[in-house]
C-alpha cells in the first residue's frame, strides 16, 4: 500500500513536470504585460488578461497568419486524402503486375528525408511561379503542392487497411445492381472507409500545421501569406521579445493540434502516430 | 518491307486491349498519386543528386554566369571542409544523445505507468499526449521561455534556490549547453510516442506468461530481463529506429532555439547546415551535395527499418 502511495506520487511528480511548459505557456499568456517584464515568477496569476491575445491578433495581425495556416492545411487534407483514397483503391482492390512494387516504393516515397528537398523544391516552385503565381514562391499554392505530395504516402499506407476492409461481396452485388466500378469505389467505398479518412486527415492537417521549414522557405518576401509558424518567430526581437505576445500566439497554434490529438489518441499506439513528429 | 503502323494507332490499339481486359482501372486511380508523387518527391530527389554534381552559386541562379558541369567537386569540396566533419559529428552526437534520452526516459515512464492508480496514470497521460501535440515551433519558443537568462523561471527557480550564478546565465551561449537545452526540448516532445508505444506492448504481454515465470521461481529483475524484454523487441526496435529517423532530421527546434545554427556555427546539423549552405551563403551545389549525404544515410537506417518491418510480418 506504501510502495503504491510511492509510485503514485513520483507518477503524479513526473505528469506534473511533463505539463509544466505547457501550463507556463498559458498561464504566460494570460498575465499582465507589465509582470511579465519585471520577470514576475509567481506560478499563477491574479490578474488575468486578455490583452496578450488582443495584442497579436488586433496588432500583429495573427488572425490572417491563422486564417492562412487554416487554408493551406484544409487544402492539403483534401488534395493528399483524394490522392491516397484512389491510389488505395488500386492498390488493395485490384490485382496487378507492378502492385507489389508500388507498395514498397510508397512505403520508400514515406521514408524519403523532405528536409532534403527543400533546395530542389525552392527552384521547382520559382519555375513554377513563372507560368502559374498562385502555386509559386511567395504563394501560399506553392505549401499546398509540397504538403499534399509529403502527406500522400503515409495516407496511402494508412488507408490501404481501411480500403481493403470492405468486403468483396459488396463490390458484386453492387456490380449486380448495375453500379460501375466509380460507382461503387464513390458511393459505397468512400462512405465506408469514413473513419480512416478521418483519422488520415487529421494526420497530413498536423503535418501541414506545424511545417516550418517549408514556409520559411517559400513565403520569402509575401508577409501576407505567411502561416504561423514563420508568423509567431517575426515575434523573436533581439533583447526585446515580448513573450506574453510569443506565448498567447503558440497558444492559438498549439490548441488546434490538441484537440485533434485528443481525437485521435487511441490511434497514437500503433505507430501511426509517428509520422506526425520530427 | 512492311512499313510500321504509326506510333499512335499502336498505343492506342494497346489502350483499347488494356481497356477490354480491365487493365487500365487501377492505373487510372493511382494516377492523381503518381503524378503528385511523381512530380514533387521523384524529380526533385533526382533534381537534388543532379544539382550536387553541378557549379550553382547565385551568379547561375541569376543567369549572370552559365551552369557548368563540376563532377565531384562539390563533394570533394565537403570531404576537404574540417567544418562538413565537425557538422557530421555533432549531428551524430546530438541524435545519438536525443534517442538514447527519448528511449531511456519514454522506457522507464512506460514501465512506471503500469505501476501506477489508474488516475494517475491518465494525468500522467494527458500530460504526455500535450507534450506530444506541441507543434516544433511553438515547443521551441516555449522552452526558450522557460530558459530565458533573466525572465526564464528555470533561472529564477536556481538563482531562489542560492544558485546566484544562474542569474542572466545564458544557456545557448555555450556549444554544449544549446545542445543540451534543444536536447530536453526533442525529449519532451518525442518521449510520449515511445511510452505509448511501449505501455501497449508490456500490456499485451498475457499474464499468465508472467505467472508462469514467478511459478518456476524467477525474481522480477530476471522476469523483466529474460521474459519481458524478449517479448518487447518488435515494439522495441520500431520506436529505436523511427527516434533515430527523426533525430537525425531535426531542423526546426535547432534552428529556433539556437538562431540558425548557434554562435559561429557551433550548433549546425546537416539539416540546417545545407540550409544554411544554400539559402544563407548562395551555395545550391554544395548545399545538394549535403543534401545527397543525409538522404543517403536516412534513406540506409530506413531500409534497415523496412526489413525488420517485413521480418515482423507486416503484409504487403
Amino acid at each position: 500500500m506504501l510502495r503504491r502511495l510511492r509510485t503514485d506520487a513520483a507518477g503524479l511528480a513526473i505528469a506534473l513536470v511533463v505539463a509544466f511548459p505547457l501550463y507556463w505557456m498559458a498561464l504566460s499568456a494570460l498575465k499582465p504585460r507589465a509582470d511579465l517584464e519585471a520577470g514576475d515568477p509567481a506560478p499563477f496569476t491574479l490578474a488575468p488578461t486578455l490583452d496578450s491575445f488582443r495584442r497579436v491578433l488586433l496588432v500583429e495581425d495573427f488572425g490572417r497568419y491563422l486564417l492562412n495556416s487554416l487554408g493551406v492545411a484544409a487544402a492539403v487534407v483534401v488534395f493528399s486524402t483524394l490522392c491516397a483514397f484512389l491510389a488505395a483503391v488500386a492498390l488493395t482492390r485490384y490485382r496487378f503486375r507492378s502492385r507489389a512494387t508500388l507498395l514498397i516504393m510508397v512505403l520508400i516515397a514515406q521514408m524519403v528525408p523532405v528536409e532534403a528537398l527543400t533546395i530542389p523544391l525552392f527552384f521547382l516552385m520559382r519555375g513554377i511561379g513563372e507560368s502559374v503565381p498562385q502555386l509559386g514562391l511567395n504563394h501560399l499554392g506553392s505549401l499546398v503542392l509540397v504538403h499534399t505530395a509529403f502527406a500522400t504516402p503515409l495516407a496511402i499506407w494508412m488507408l490501404r487497411g481501411f480500403v481493403a476492409a470492405v468486403p468483396r461481396e459488396l463490390e458484386e452485388a453492387s456490380w449486380l445492381d448495375g453500379a460501375s466500378s466509380f460507382t461503387f469505389v464513390r458511393r459505397v467505398l468512400f462512405p465506408l472507409t469514413a473513419p480512416g479518412v478521418v483519422a488520415t486527415s487529421i494526420f497530413a492537417f498536423i503535418m501541414t500545421w506545424n511545417d516550418f521549414l517549408f514556409a520559411t522557405t517559400f513565403i520569402i518576401s509575401a508577409q501576407e501569406n505567411q502561416t504561423l509558424p514563420v508568423a509567431l518567430l517575426s515575434f523573436f526581437r533581439p533583447d526585446e521579445n515580448d513573450w506574453g505576445a510569443i506565448m498567447a500566439g503558440s497558444v492559438l497554434m498549439t490548441l488546434p493540434v490538441l484537440v485533434f490529438f485528443l481525437f485521435v489518441q487511441r490511434r497514437l499506439a500503433s505507430g501511426l502516430g509517428g509520422a506526425v513528429k520530427g | 518491307m512492311a512499313t510500321p503502323a504509326p506510333p499512335l494507332r499502336v498505343a492506342g490499339r494497346a489502350l483499347a486491349r488494356l481497356r477490354r481486359s480491365g487493365r487500365l482501372e487501377p492505373w487510372v486511380y493511382l494516377a492523381p498519386a503518381l503524378v503528385v508523387l511523381g512530380a514533387l518527391l521523384a524529380y526533385p530527389l533526382y533534381q537534388l543528386v543532379l544539382v550536387s554534381f553541378y557549379d550553382y552559386r547565385q551568379p547561375q541562379v541569376t543567369g549572370a554566369e552559365p551552369l557548368r558541369f563540376s563532377g565531384w567537386a562539390n563533394y570533394r569540396t565537403l570531404l576537404a571542409d574540417p567544418q562538413f566533419w565537425e557538422v557530421l559529428g555533432n549531428t551524430v552526437v546530438f541524435a545519438g544523445a536525443c534517442v538514447t534520452g527519448t528511449l531511456a526516459v519514454g522506457g522507464c515512464l512506460a514501465v512506471l505507468a503500469t505501476r501506477l492508480s489508474a488516475w494517475v496514470r491518465t494525468l500522467l497521460f494527458l500530460a504526455a499526449l500535450g507534450a506530444w501535440a506541441t507543434p516544433a515551433v511553438t515547443g521551441s519558443a516555449v522552452w526558450l521561455f522557460l530558459f530565458d537568462p533573466s525572465l526564464g523561471p528555470v533561472n529564477q527557480a536556481l538563482a531562489g534556490l542560492g544558485m546566484t550564478g544562474f542569474e542572466g546565465h545564458s544557456w545557448t551561449y555555450t556549444k554544449w549547453s544549446a545542445f543540451g537545452l534543444v536536447l530536453s526540448q526533442v525529449v519532451w516532445c518525442s518521449f510520449p510516442f515511445v511510452m505509448v508505444t511501449l505501455y501497449a506492448g508490456i500490456r499485451s504481454i498475457p499474464g499468465e506468461v508472467i505467472e508462469a515465470a514467478r511459478l518456476d521461481g524467477a525474481s522480477t529483475g530476471r522476469i523483466a530481463l529474460s521474459v519481458m524484454l524478449p517479448m518487447l523487441r518488435p515494439a522495441m526496435v520500431i520506436v529505436t529506429i523511427q527516434s533515430i529517423i527523426w533525430d537525425f532530421k531535426i531542423f526546426t527546434q535547432i534552428y529556433i532555439m539556437t538562431g540558425g545554427g548557434g554562435i559561429a556555427g557551433q550548433n549546425l546539423v546537416l539539416n540546417v547546415y545545407a540550409y544554411q549552405q544554400a539559402f544563407a551563403s548562395g551555395q545550391y551545389g554544395l548545399g545538394s551535395a549535403i543534401g545527397v549525404v543525409t538522404t543517403a544515410l536516412l534513406l540506409a537506417i530506413s531500409l534497415v527499418y523496412l526489413r525488420v518491418l517485413r521480418r515482423q510480418g507486416e503484409v504487403l
